[in-house]
Order: C-alpha cells, then sequence, then structure tokens
C-alpha cells in the first residue's frame, strides 16, 4: 500500500510517497537524487547498495522505506564533498583505489562501517570488514592500501 | 608519384585537427575520443597525451568520448587497442595543433617563433615581455587544418606529464557519489523498463497474460512482440514488480539440449570440427600433420587442458537507454562499440543510420562483449512504445547472468619433445573452442541482438564464427613467443554452440596460455631442469626475459623452500605476441583435507613499452591478474540440460576480498619504445601460474579450471593413487 514516510538521509529529513515494500535503494537513487548506492545484485550479495542505517551497514536493495523511517541513514554524499571530503574519501582517491568505480560506494559505506568499530584493523580485520562487497575489476590491492590510509588519517 | 603518407592510428581515419583536437574560449582544452571509458583508464591517458603535446596542464582537459554524434569512428574499445589507435592519433593531431597555435602567437607577438616559450597554454615571448593564450587565439574556433605527415610530435625524452603517474579523471565523481554512470543520468520524465526472458535459450512462449502486469500500479505499458516481453513504469520499483508479475504469468515450452556438465570437454572434442593448421597466428586451409614424435627425443611429455565456459559477471548488470524521436532514435549505451552498434541498431529498425544517434554512457566494467549492446537494444524496443518518452532498461541480477555471452570453453592438448640436454625439439598444439566473437553487426538476414531473435518479425542469430585473423580469437595466444625449432598448431573450431558466446577479456589468451605455460613447467620438470631457467633458454628476446628475471627476483624465487603445501608457480607470455610484455609469480598455499588454494601473493613484471600513465598501468595488470585468478579458482558457468544454472553470485561465485592475493607490481618504463595495450596481459600466465604453484606444493597437476577444493581433493586423491 502506498504511503507516506518521513526518511532522515545525511542529516536532513525528507517526506516521500512510496508503496511501503519499495526498497530503499529505489527510493534513495529515483526520489532523493541520491545516486551513490547501486544496484547490483537486489539479494545482499554485492554490496553495491551499502549505505549504513543508524551506523549499521546495511544493504538498501532488501530493506524496505517503511523499515528505513525514523532511522538515520547516510550514504556516500552525506560522508563529504570534494571540497572537504571524509578522509575515507580522500584515501580512495590517493591510492586511486578503483577501475570502474561502481562498487566504490559500496566500499567506503563498508570502510565506513568497519573504522567506526575498529580503528586500527589489521589485515585479516579488513579483508572480514569488506567480504561482503564484491569487486570485479580486481582493484582490491589498492583497496586494501586506502582503508590502511584511511585508518592512519583518522587516527592522527 | 607521391610517396604514400601513413598516419599514424586512428589518423587513418580521419586526419582532422578539428575531430580531435578543440580550444575553448574559457580556457579549457577538448580531446575527443572514439574510445570509451570502463574503468580501464583511458580516459586519463588520452588526456595526458593531449596535455602533454600541447603543452597545457592536464587539469584544463576534459575528454568527450564516442558519440555518433561528435566523435570519430574508432570502432570497438577492445584487444588492448585504444593507446595505439586513439592514443598515436591525439598525439599528432595534438602537436599538430600546437604547431598552428605557435603560428598564430608569433604574428600576434610579432616576433621569430623559435623565440617563443609556452607554460600551461600561455604563449611569452621573453625578449618583448609579452604572451598570449591559446585560448585567446583559437577560443572556440577551428583549426581547419589536418595532420600531415610533417607534424612532429615530441621526442619521449622531453616528457613532462606522459609517462608520470597521474590521478584518474574519472575517480573523483565516482568517490563523491556524483551521477557517473548510464543508471545515475537524470532525466527529464524517465520511464523505468524491465525484461522478460524465456527461462531458456530455446523456450516457446505458449501464453503470457499482460494484464498481470498492467494491474500494478505505475506501470505505463506492458510490451509484447512475439516473445520480446517487456515492461515500462513510472517508477523502478512498479517496473519490478510488473517483470515479476509479467514472469509468473508466462508458460513457456522447454526442451533439454545443453551437454552432460561433467563431460563437457568429451562433449566439445567429439563434435564437428572446423580443422585449421595454424601459421605465424594465423589460421590455414592446409592438412594438420599428424604428429611425429622426432628420433631425438630424448623426453616426449603429452597433456590436455580445459578451461570451463566463463561469464563477464559485472558487477552492475547491463543498461541502456533510448528515446524515439519521430523516426529518429538516441540510444545511450555503455557498448564498446558505439558506431558499430549503431549500424546494428539501423538494420534491426530497418532505418538509415543517420537517423540513430548513439552515445557512450559508462556502466561498470565491461571486460569485453557482455550484455550492453542487449540492454540498448532492448531499450530502443521499450521506447517504441512511448514516442518523445525516454525509458532506460535495467536488466536483473538473473538477466545477465543467463543472458549475456560468455567466454567459451576451451580444451588444450600439447605435445612436446626434449632433446638430451633438455632442449625443446618439437612442440604440438591443439585447441578446441567455440567462438570468441559475437558482437551485433550490420546484418539484415540475421542479428546479434537477443531481442531480434525473440521478436514476432524474428532474425535468428548469425552462425557462430571465430575471428580467424592474426592471433585472432580462440587461438590467441596459442603460438608461443619462445624460440622452438618446430612447431605444429592446429585449432579445431568447434561447430556447435551449446551458449552464447563472444569476446571475453584476452579471448584465447587465458586458456592457451594455461596450457603453454603449464606444459612448460612439465617438461622442464621432465628434464629435471629450473622453471625459470628452461624458460630463458627458450627466449632470445631481450624484453622477454628481463620480465621473467625481474619477477624471479621479485618473488625470492626459490625452489627449496617448496613443498609441504607451499609452493612458488611461475608464467609468462607476450599478450597476441606482439603486445606486452608480462610474468607473473603466485606463491600459494595448499590445505591437502579441505582441497583449498590460498593465494597469499602474487608479483608482476611488465613491459609495455612507455608507459604513459605508470600508475593506470599498475592498476590494469593487477586488475586483470585477480579477476584471472578468479576465473583460475572459482569460475564456470553453471548448467543443467535445459537451463542455465548459474543466476547470482552464489551460483557463479566470484574471488572475494578474503580471498585475493596481495600484489607487487614493477612496470619497465620504456619512453622510447612504441606504447602498447596493458589490459589483457596478465590474463594468460595467472592460470599457469597458479597450477605450476600448485605442483610446487604439493606434486600435484591441475589441468582443468576452476580448481575448486572439490576438483583439488579429487585430483590429490587420484595421484595419491596413482603413487601406490
Amino acid at each position: 500500500m502506498s504511503g507516506e514516510f518521513k526518511l532522515a538521509v545525511n542529516g536532513r529529513t525528507h517526506t516521500v510517497k512510496a508503496e511501503a515494500d519499495t526498497p530503499l535503494l529505489y527510493v534513495l537513487r529515483n526520489d532523493l537524487g541520491l545516486v551513490s548506492p547501486k544496484y547490483g545484485c537486489g539479494a545482499e550479495q554485492c554490496g553495491a547498495c551499502n549505505v549504513l542505517i543508524d551506523g549499521d551497514k546495511a544493504f538498501s536493495c532488501s530493506v524496505s522505506v517503511k523499515d528505513a523511517a525514523g532511522k538515520q541513514i547516510t550514504t556516500l554524499e552525506g560522508l563529504g564533498t570534494p571540497e572537504q571530503p571524509h578522509p575515507i574519501q580522500a584515501a580512495f582517491i590517493a591510492e586511486q583505489a578503483a577501475q570502474c568505480g561502481y562498487c566504490t560506494s559500496g566500499l567506503i559505506i563498508a570502510t565506513k562501517a568497519l573504522l567506526d568499530r575498529n580503528p586500527n584493523p589489521d589485515m585479516e580485520a579488513i579483508r572480514l570488514g569488506l567480504q561482503d562487497n564484491l569487486c570485479r575489476c580486481g582493484a582490491h590491492s589498492r583497496v586494501f592500501r586506502a582503508v590502511r590510509r584511511a585508518a592512519r588519517e583518522l587516527a592522527r | 608519384m607521391a610517396e604514400e603518407i601513413k598516419l599514424p592510428g586512428s589518423l587513418k581515419t580521419d586526419a582532422r585537427i578539428d575531430s580531435w583536437i578543440s580550444i575553448e574560449a574559457g580556457g579549457t582544452v577538448s580531446i575527443l575520443t572514439g574510445k570509451v571509458e570502463y574503468g580501464q583508464g583511458v580516459m586519463t591517458a588520452v588526456a595526458q597525451v593531449g596535455a602533454e603535446e600541447l603543452d597545457v596542464a592536464l587539469a584544463r582537459i576534459r575528454v568527450k568520448m564516442a558519440d555518433t554524434g561528435v566523435t570519430v569512428d574508432e570502432k570497438l574499445t577492445a584487444g588492448s587497442g585504444s593507446i595505439e589507435e586513439s592514443g598515436a592519433a591525439i598525439r599528432y593531431a595534438a602537436a599538430a595543433a600546437r604547431a598552428i597555435l605557435m603560428d598564430k602567437a608569433a604574428a600576434a607577438l610579432a616576433v621569430p617563433r623559435d623565440t617563443l616559450v609556452v607554460e600551461d597554454g600561455t604563449v611569452k615571448s621573453p625578449a618583448t615581455n609579452r604572451q598570449v593564450t591559446y585560448w585567446d587565439l583559437m577560443g572556440g574556433r577551428t583549426f581547419d587544418a589536418e595532420v600531415t605527415a610533417d607534424t612532429k610530435p615530441k621526442s619521449p625524452g622531453d616528457y613532462r606529464i606522459v609517462g608520470h603517474a597521474a590521478p584518474r579523471l574519472d575517480i573523483p565523481a565516482k568517490v563523491f557519489g556524483e551521477p557517473a554512470f548510464i543508471q545515475d543520468m537524470a532525466v527529464t520524465g524517465l520511464l523505468h523498463g524491465r525484461v522478460v526472458r524465456p527461462p531458456s535459450y530455446e523456450a516457446k512462449l505458449r501464453s503470457a497474460d499482460l494484464d498481470a502486469a498492467r494491474k500494478i500500479a505505475g506501470v505505463v505499458e506492458v510490451v509484447r512482440d512475439g516473445a520480446f516481453l517487456g515492461v515500462i513504469a513510472e517508477s523502478e520499483a512498479a517496473a519490478v514488480k510488473a517483470r515479476a508479475a509479467l514472469a509468473a504469468a508466462c508458460r513457456w515450452e522447454e526442451v533439454a539440449k545443453y551437454p552432460n556438465e561433467d563431460s563437457l570437454y568429451d562433449w566439445m572434442t567429439s563434435q564437428e570440427c572446423e580443422d585449421r593448421l595454424v601459421e605465424g597466428g594465423i589460421p590455414v586451409d592446409k592438412p594438420i600433420p599428424d604428429i611425429v614424435t622426432p628420433s631425438g627425443a630424448a623426453h616426449t611429455v603429452e597433456a590436455i587442458y580445459a578451461r570451463p565456459f566463463q561469464s563477464h559477471a559485472s558487477i552492475g548488470p547491463s543498461a541502456g537507454m533510448a528515446r524515439w524521436d519521430g523516426d529518429e532514435l538516441t540510444v545511450w549505451a555503455h557498448s564498446q562499440g558505439i558506431y558499430p552498434l549503431r549500424a546494428a541498431l539501423a538494420c534491426a529498425f530497418d532505418c538509415p543510420k543517420e537517423k540513430i544517434r548513439c552515445v557512450h554512457a559508462e556502466n561498470a566494467g565491461v571486460y569485453g562483449h557482455n550484455g550492453a549492446d542487449d540492454a540498448a537494444m532492448d531499450a530502443a524496443m521499450l521506447a517504441r512504445a512511448v514516442p518523445g518518452r525516454t525509458v532506460r532498461v535495467q536488466w536483473m541480477r538473473d538477466d545477465e547472468f543467463k543472458w549475456e555471452p560468455y567466454g567459451s570453453g576451451m580444451v588444450m592438448a600439447a605435445q612436446a619433445s626434449l632433446d638430451a640436454a633438455g632442449n625443446i625439439i618439437d612442440w604440438n598444439f591443439d585447441v578446441w573452442s567455440n567462438a570468441h566473437a559475437g558482437r551485433p553487426r550490420a546484418k539484415k538476414e540475421t542479428a546479434g541482438f537477443i531481442a531480434c531473435w525473440h521478436r514476432e518479425n524474428m532474425t535468428p542469430p548469425p552462425r557462430p564464427a571465430d575471428n580467424d585473423g592474426k592471433d585472432g580469437g580462440a587461438h590467441r595466444g596459442a603460438r608461443p613467443y619462445y624460440d622452438f625449432p618446430k612447431t605444429r598448431i592446429a585449432k579445431h573450431f568447434v561447430k556447435p554452440h551449446p551458449f552464447r558466446v563472444s569476446s571475453l577479456r584476452a579471448l584465447g589468451t587465458f586458456g592457451n596460455i594455461f596450457a603453454v605455460e603449464s606444459m612448460m613447467d612439465e617438461l622442464a620438470i621432465e628434464a629435471g631442469l629450473d622453471l625459470v631457467e628452461f624458460r630463458l633458454r627458450h627466449l632470445k628476446d631481450a624484453r622477454a626475459r628481463a620480465v621473467l628475471e625481474k619477477v624471479a627476483a621479485m618473488a625470492d624465487w626459490n625452489p627449496a623452500r617448496w613443498g609441504n603445501g607451499k609452493g612458488q608457480g611461475i608464467a609468462f607470455n607476450r599478450y597476441k605476441n606482439s603486445k606486452c610484455y608480462a610474468a607473473v609469480v603466485f606463491n600459494v598455499e595448499v590445505i591437502e583435507a579441505t582441497g583449498a588454494i590460498r593465494t597469499p601473493k602474487a608479483f608482476i613484471a611488465a613491459d609495455a613499452g612507455l608507459s604513459i600513465n605508470p600508475d593506470g598501468v599498475a592498476n590494469q595488470l593487477e586488475g586483470g591478474l585477480i579477476q584471472a585468478a578468479s576465473w583460475t579458482l572459482k569460475e564456470a558457468v553453471r548448467f543443467d540440460p535445459v537451463r542455465i544454472t548459474s543466476v547470482d553470485w552464489e551460483t557463479y561465485p566470484i574471488l572475494t576480498f578474503r580471498e585475493v592475493p596481495e600484489i607487487e607490481t614493477f612496470v619497465f618504463q620504456r619512453e622510447t619504445e612504441k606504447a602498447m595495450g596493458v589490459g589483457e596481459a596478465t590474463q594468460g600466465p595467472t592460470p599457469a601460474a597458479i597450477a605450476n604453484a600448485v605442483y610446487a606444493a604439493i606434486g600435484v597437476r591441475l589441468r582443468e579450471i576452476p580448481f575448486t577444493p572439490e576438483r583439488v581433493r579429487k585430483m590429490i586423491s587420484e595421484a595419491r593413487a596413482a603413487r601406490r
């Protein structure tokens, strides 16, 4: 059933009209114009759609707008801007940690979730923190470097 | 008689400076290329080339990529050819543009041209202390001149931008969540489309209840044209729901037609084939001689290797966008070939190609011919139902896995002999494969689009054909780069095609170099020789030797440390026998009880001639290695007699962040050598290096990809049984 939902995204509250079971992904991308989360599989298998919900990494392709309402949602757009990049974003650029970049948004969100819990992860913790995200181009070793660089920068 | 003037790269298609370079009034410089970006970094590389020759800062460059309304027809972005084709054209066009700008500056400043200096597009006369900028001289106007044989680009010794690492121009947008992909393009009044495909290739539509989808709120149109089915909706969620509803309301009749998955390779080698001898990398219609073991042979080794059908498996499923305005069609596509796509669409819609504009828009990496062209065609099909409105079709995950064209399965049989001194004196190599080509072409009687096969006025797919050019398709990489006194190479083109196939990164190289470089190890081991030394003694080319020696040194190559489940493996290729040299080493650990192969570390040494963007080159080499390691360790398209059963990332798993190796890369910078494409250079050596490392670790030879734990356990128990 169609309804109105209040979504708190990147610190702003939006009211959207949608069917209650609409995946949050489509509302973010098409209703709010926040295109950083990507459709990849629709089945929680690739992480391209990752956002933070109340600080936890979530698959926005599988969370309904009804369930997301009233919670704090953060997308890549909410982390930083070209003028004021978040240290994780700056680290991904410094390490050139992408090829096609389709998985990049999900990886930066997953990195944020990881470093929020474990500010100084070892290699194994980094691998575990990113294990729900797929990258097909093979930029993995650069992503590892970016995560380590971001952790160093955040610790300063 | 005038001497024939040969211009480099794509200038052969169009030598006009204005086709490649434009100086804007606002102080920016546009570079136009017919090549497309899909994460390989070509946008940044051509920007570096233009900035270098023009003497402007990289930040001033804007790159306009493939658009049939704007850029030169550079055909496909494939085969590691962009730098040699588009890069060379832009280099000379920019040099010619600079010469004209300098003449104009000299006139404007009333000083001799050779007294002028240029700094970031500002031309200065130190003698008069006067200056003028490129944008003053030319901003917004055209050069109206062509590149000529007299055009002299800079000598590589003077390079300040080319040959130095440059940050990719396209990365910031992707890191800040700005619109970067075809799915992100904001279009007024955009409608969302989805397609409903048959459950299997040959399924016949018996009935379809379109009302099931029409009932969904937000649905604008439900399209049926024969067995081509699709939905158009105001919202993406409604389109997804309508797709599911329509799929559930269709009845299909399916047939069992696929070979048995467990005996695929026996099936391939027992089918009717076109058999050709491969001479100098070219298949020729000559009788294939029998294999005769030479009389001087001290050792003869033979082995059969195989790789399965594999998917491009792009992280973003294919998408296309289209709008019809009267009889004019605009299509946005992430195709590797915007002009070939336009020509094929013109045939599919029986309209003049001038009525169609195709614009490239990025999607996730494609790695060859995936569903990009089909999704564009799907969008054009659906958009016909809503004239004047733009429709974006997004394939769902299972659309991509089930319908994209795969990289062909291959069987490679090698037989070679050594003399008593351990030198290879005879080399025989046979490869069986389906086609590695299948892109849509401008044909009326056949079509390369899925939609054309299913619509009422159907056009069948063309008879599959491989690229039979030099080092073309299935035989790419089959010709060893080593100096063997006698070789016999045969290509067996398997005529029945159970699956849709086309170009997957590196084409036949992945299977062939896996076999060639595994065989090199098997021979060296038979002769009791060191695996690196054995390769070097058959390799005259100093640049090839250099990458092998370098990677061995980087990896601290040391057979004394192998065994007990740990080993190192090495492999080498020169891609297409004419492009980038690459040698790789894998360090592996094998857990015999589970059959699991771990790849903690890999090393790459490569020589791509002049590396325009060394960091971009490393990125491509490393990405290629990880993707090929994924193909090697995990990937096979699965099927039962009726259907493809690889439909998602659980049924088609790829290497994860937990499993990838850490990589050390070294790229020789050879400034005075020609720049060579690198995107496919590590695909070939990677599977062989892993197989060779597994042998070093546990003494078991893996000859069938993927090296899943089940297969490794089976090979271990077979090896144990044989030893008993």
